[in-house]
């Protein structure tokens, strides 16, 4: 990378202000994106990647306004649709740094489609996927990772759709790389976000994020400095995966499930060391550990895989191509096959 | 109906002409039109295509009609799963595939039932007798045997027992009596090329190509293909064959290309003449597919296809690529167009160049999906929320595909805007000869790419043509933003404000008004200049128009005729031709959409000539229109 000799083509003189536009955000005050905006400008500078070379794709919702803030190249597109248009940036040029900013309505609901077909082709762009499990910018319908029994306006009675689990969404749809992470903790989200840059493929990072006008303290239990250090659980790649101060675990239960448990009921071999590489199924039963962020829940990057990147195949596939056919040449190509002179 | 047997009313030339070893005598005519039909596993496509090649390179002028259900096998032996393949060639130049068939190959009494109102009363019907057992006479809703009980009475049939002769043909090669059966499409295919002269050795050329891989199946194609043709030859059944001599033509070289080739060949031959990468996201659809079929083949010119998840997909993945300095191209059909929408409503707020290829057919919702349809005029003009205009273009023949796609291309490029090229299902699959262009001599695209100049980047400042910049991600110092909010004026900045609202609608829509600069304008074809019905046509329908307008001018009418390539914005023109004459005919594949937008827009008194059956507008049927019209 760049940075580990700090001086690659007067790269390593950018900074945080190199990535802000002049656009003031309009999110309300308090809006847990605020934070994750500021953790992204201020760590793109370390990347060693010009904003020129970078592009920010947003959708609809509170999120999308995330590429106005970026002084980067921007297409804030329609609802649902930035991984699509991102798949065409990304595939037209591989040598690009893209980004998909997205929401749990814009990203679960009206774009769950693309979302999966991105991530399945492996794409080489970065989704960040604001989950604050509520439409902020609509004002408050309930969203496809709102919890059943959710009070809201279109569901006043409450609702009764039992709701995505969007980092198992992400590995059923064969993704490369999927983590989620805290809008409020810049250390670790920034570190997520790192390791999501470093993926090359398509990377699904979760971002809780507390809308604090529609849905103020939904992952409190999270986010909380003082609840969150004992019902965050951090998932360290290589090691065994305990939390709350070192008295709890996650350990393999009856019939091999994961169970999250005491440490000091627990037999050490049956804790479970985290492996990001190893089977997605392991991620996977760590996504369901919870049900939501009412319970300890994992965050961090649960698994990641290498597999050829969707515009690297594309880009090798037009060379094979000139390898097999030669160069294109319209003339050849018109008068490829029966043809007949007059005169 | 008028002159609708005018092939057989012709004077018909019988004259003692050895061909070869052939002994039998030889008639000539100067057009002729031959219908294979069959069931859908019969092969009928691929029969037409063959004939379609051999009498291209004979150097007659022709026209084809595919004409197939969307079924891919629809239950075997009956009328909805007939596919059937018009071609009309002719030693003068020919527009139509023709009104009615001279000669049908009915492979099956299902074929017989429903393509025999297609045939020119008197004409010949050559049957597949082996298939005409009670059972299939049944599956056909035949009560009786159609050949005996007087249905066929005026017709001349050829009953002749094609899977028999086939079986017995192949029978030494070795291969299945499945394999042998389903080789006698070939069997038809050579009898028919006996009986007009084909050259035999274009098709033998093309078998070796296919199934060379596979000797026996080869071998036996050409087993069948022979014996159809020493059929015609040797038995007596067939007094004589039909010459159809080669059409004059200009110089040149020639190939039969169909309006797909055509479509994705202009596509590549404009990203080749503008140095932009062609990139093509679709999603399956009948019949827009076979661009993206022809498109994949071409990886070595650069160009990206992409099978997309959605027609949605499809349309987001193009406007990206557009916004990273490719050619960005999405097509569809039918209920596709209606998915795009939104996206084409993005590509016009961000004014970015983008190719919507619209392949019509018969809707509403999935409609007829393998018909034919000019329905989507009103859609591309209006169908999107908010004000949004945006240019469209239309081929008029298979061939005209290849210059409406450069023209779509050089157009969307020069003025920063996405385009909606309107072909249609019939386009797509007839073909037609095709004088190849100088390659060197096709026109040249600037994209004119932003570079950065030291001064402020104004993503939404304009030149003389109203275009904004095309700042492709990578190009530094001109990073900025777009999306679908509403732009200020030269910076792109988000702007609600009331004045820059109105002033960007009122640019946008001046930028594509503003292409009627920079087309030709409308030609009249007007031969006495006194004519008082004007026929303005667009689309496929060109051909139909000019055989009508022909035949109608050869009873002494005096009639006009223009036909539309651009639909928005009309030429400069449009309007002053339109009021020129007493009376406009507007010949439509649908309610009258076109002649609503004349009529609109010119307060003409244009009147529509609608045919709405899936199929095109037969010569025949637009000269009574058009007689009607002068005189009723």
């Amino acid at each position: 990378m760049a940075e580990e000799n700090g001086d690659v083509g007067g790269i390593a003189t950018l900074t945080k202000k190199d990535f802000t536009s002049d656009q003031e955000p309009r999110w309300c005050p308090g809006c847990g994106d605020y934070a994750i905006l500021a953790a992204v400008q201020g760590f793109m500078p370390e990347l060693g990647i010009e904003p020129h070379n970078t592009v920010f794709i947003s959708g609809i919702g509170c999120s999308g306004r995330f590429t106005y803030y970026m002084d980067t190249y921007g297409f804030h597109g329609i609802h649902g649709r930035a991984p699509a248009i991102a798949t065409g940036v990304a595939t037209a040029n591989p040598d690009l740094h893209v980004w998909v900013v997205t929401g749990d309505g814009d990203a679960l609901s009206i774009g769950g489609n693309h979302l999966i077909h991105a991530l399945r082709r492996n794409v080489n762009i970065k989704i960040l996927m604001f989950n604050n499990q509520i439409y902020g910018l609509t004002k408050g319908q309930y969203s496809p990772t709102s919890e059943v029994g959710k009070v809201t306006k279109s569901t006043p009675f409450g609702s009764v759709d039992h709701p995505f689990n969007p980092v198992a969404l992400a590995l059923g749809a064969e993704a490369t790389f999927v983590a989620r992470t805290v809008d409020n903790d810049r250390k670790h989200l920034t570190d997520v976000l790192r390791q999501a840059t470093e993926h090359p493929g398509s990377a699904f990072v979760e971002i809780y994020q507390n809308c604090n006008v529609f849905n103020d303290g939904a992952f409190d239990l999270i986010r909380d400095k003082q609840q969150g250090v004992h019902n965050q659980i951090r998932l360290v790649d290589g090691e065994p995966i305990v939390f709350d101060e070192g008295t709890r675990c996650v350990r393999v239960g009856e019939n091999g499930r994961l169970e999250i448990a005491t440490v000091a009921e627990s037999d050490p071999s049956s804790i479970v060391t985290h492996d990001i590489h190893g089977r997605p199924s392991l991620a996977f039963a760590l996504a369901h550990l919870s049900h939501g962020p009412t319970e300890p829940t994992c965050i961090g990057v649960f698994h990641e895989e290498d597999r050829p990147t969707y515009g690297e195949a594309v880009r090798s596939q037009l060379e094979r191509a000139v390898e097999r056919l030669g160069p294109g040449d319209l003339k050849a190509l018109l008068h490829g096959g029966d043809t007949w002179t007059v005169g | 109906m008028l002159k609708r047997n005018a092939v057989r009313n012709e004077k018909e030339r019988m004259a003692p002409q050895p061909t070869g070893s052939m002994s039998k005598t030889v008639e000539e005519r100067d057009h002729v039109v031959i219908r294979f039909a069959g069931d859908s596993g019969d092969g009928m496509q691929l029969t037409g295509d063959r004939f379609t090649n051999a009498t291209a390179i004979l150097g007659n002028d022709l026209a084809t009609l595919p004409d197939f259900p969307a079924e891919i096998r629809a239950p075997a032996g009956t009328v909805h799963g007939v596919s059937a393949f018009q071609i009309q060639f002719a030693s003068t130049d020919i527009t139509t595939p023709g009104d009615h068939a001279d000669v049908l190959v009915a492979m099956n009494p299902a074929a017989l039932r429903a393509d025999l109102d297609k045939v020119a009363r008197g004409g010949t019907i050559i049957i597949n007798e082996d298939s005409f057992t009670q059972r299939n006479l049944e599956k056909a809703g035949y009560a009786s045997d159609p050949t005996t009980d007087g249905t066929l009475d005026g017709y001349q049939i050829y009953p002749v027992p094609m899977t028999s002769i086939t079986v017995r043909a192949v029978e030494s090669l070795g291969v299945g009596k499945k394999e042998a059966e389903r080789s006698k499409n070939m069997f038809a295919l050579g009898l028919v090329s006996w009986m007009y002269g084909r050259p035999v050795d274009v098709t033998l050329r093309w078998l070796e190509k296919k199934f060379g891989g596979k000797p026996e199946i080869y071998e036996a194609n050409v087993a069948s293909f022979n014996a159809g043709f020493n059929f015609g030859e040797t038995t007596e059944l067939f007094a004589h064959q039909i010459h159809v001599p080669a059409a004059p033509v200009i110089e040149g070289t020639y190939r039969n290309v169909a309006g797909s080739q055509a479509l994705a060949w202009g596509l590549i031959a404009a990203s080749v003449r503008s140095g932009v990468p062609l990139f093509y996201a679709s999603y399956p659809i009948t019949p827009a597919s076979d661009l993206l079929h022809e498109l994949s083949k071409h990886k070595n010119f650069g160009v990206v296809t992409i099978q997309a998840e959605d027609e949605i997909a499809a349309a987001n993945m193009a406007l990206g690529a557009a916004f990273t300095g490719h050619l960005g191209v999405t097509g569809t059909s039918g209920p596709g167009i209606d998915l795009k929408a939104e996206t084409v409503g993005l590509a016009v707020i961000t004014e970015l160049p983008m190719i919507v290829v619209d392949v019509m057919r018969a809707g509403p919702s999935t409609g007829m999906p393998t018909k034919n349809e000019q329905g989507d005029l009103l859609h591309a003009m209006f169908g999107r929320h908010g004000e949004s205009p945006i240019p469209i273009v239309a081929p008029s023949s298979p061939a005209d595909c290849f210059s409406v796609a450069m023209e779509a291309a050089r157009v969307a490029i020069r003025y920063r805007t996405p385009i909606i090229l309107l072909s249609d299902s019939f386009l797509q699959n007839s073909s037609e000869p095709w004088l190849l262009p100088d390659v060197d001599a096709l026109p040249t695209i600037d994209p004119m790419f932003a570079r950065a100049n030291g001064s402020e980047f104004l993503p939404y400042a304009r030149d003389e043509r109203l275009a904004r910049p095309w700042a492709i991600p990578g190009t530094p110092g001109l990073e900025h933003r777009i999306g679908g909010l509403e732009r200020e004026d030269r910076t792109g900045d988000i702007s609600y404000e009331a004045d820059n609202h109105e002033r960007m609608t009122h640019i946008r829509r001046e930028k594509v008004e503003g292409i009627a600069a920079d087309i030709p304008p409308l030609e009249v074809d007007d031969p006495t200049g006194d004519a008082e019905l004007l026929v303005l046509g667009w689309g496929s329908t060109a051909g139909t128009v000019r055989a009508a307008v022909q035949r109608v001018r050869g009873s002494g009418e005096r009639v006009a005729t223009a036909h539309l390539r651009w639909l928005n914005p009309m030429p400069a023109n449009t309007g002053e031709i339109v009021t020129r004459y007493r009376q406009v005919l507007i010949p439509e594949l649908n309610s009258g959409q076109l002649t609503m937008l004349i009529r609109a827009r010119f307060l003409a008194d244009a009147k529509t000539f609608s045919k709405v059956q899936g199929l095109p507008i037969w010569a025949d049927e637009l000269e009574d229109a058009i007689v009607r019209m002068l005189h009723g």
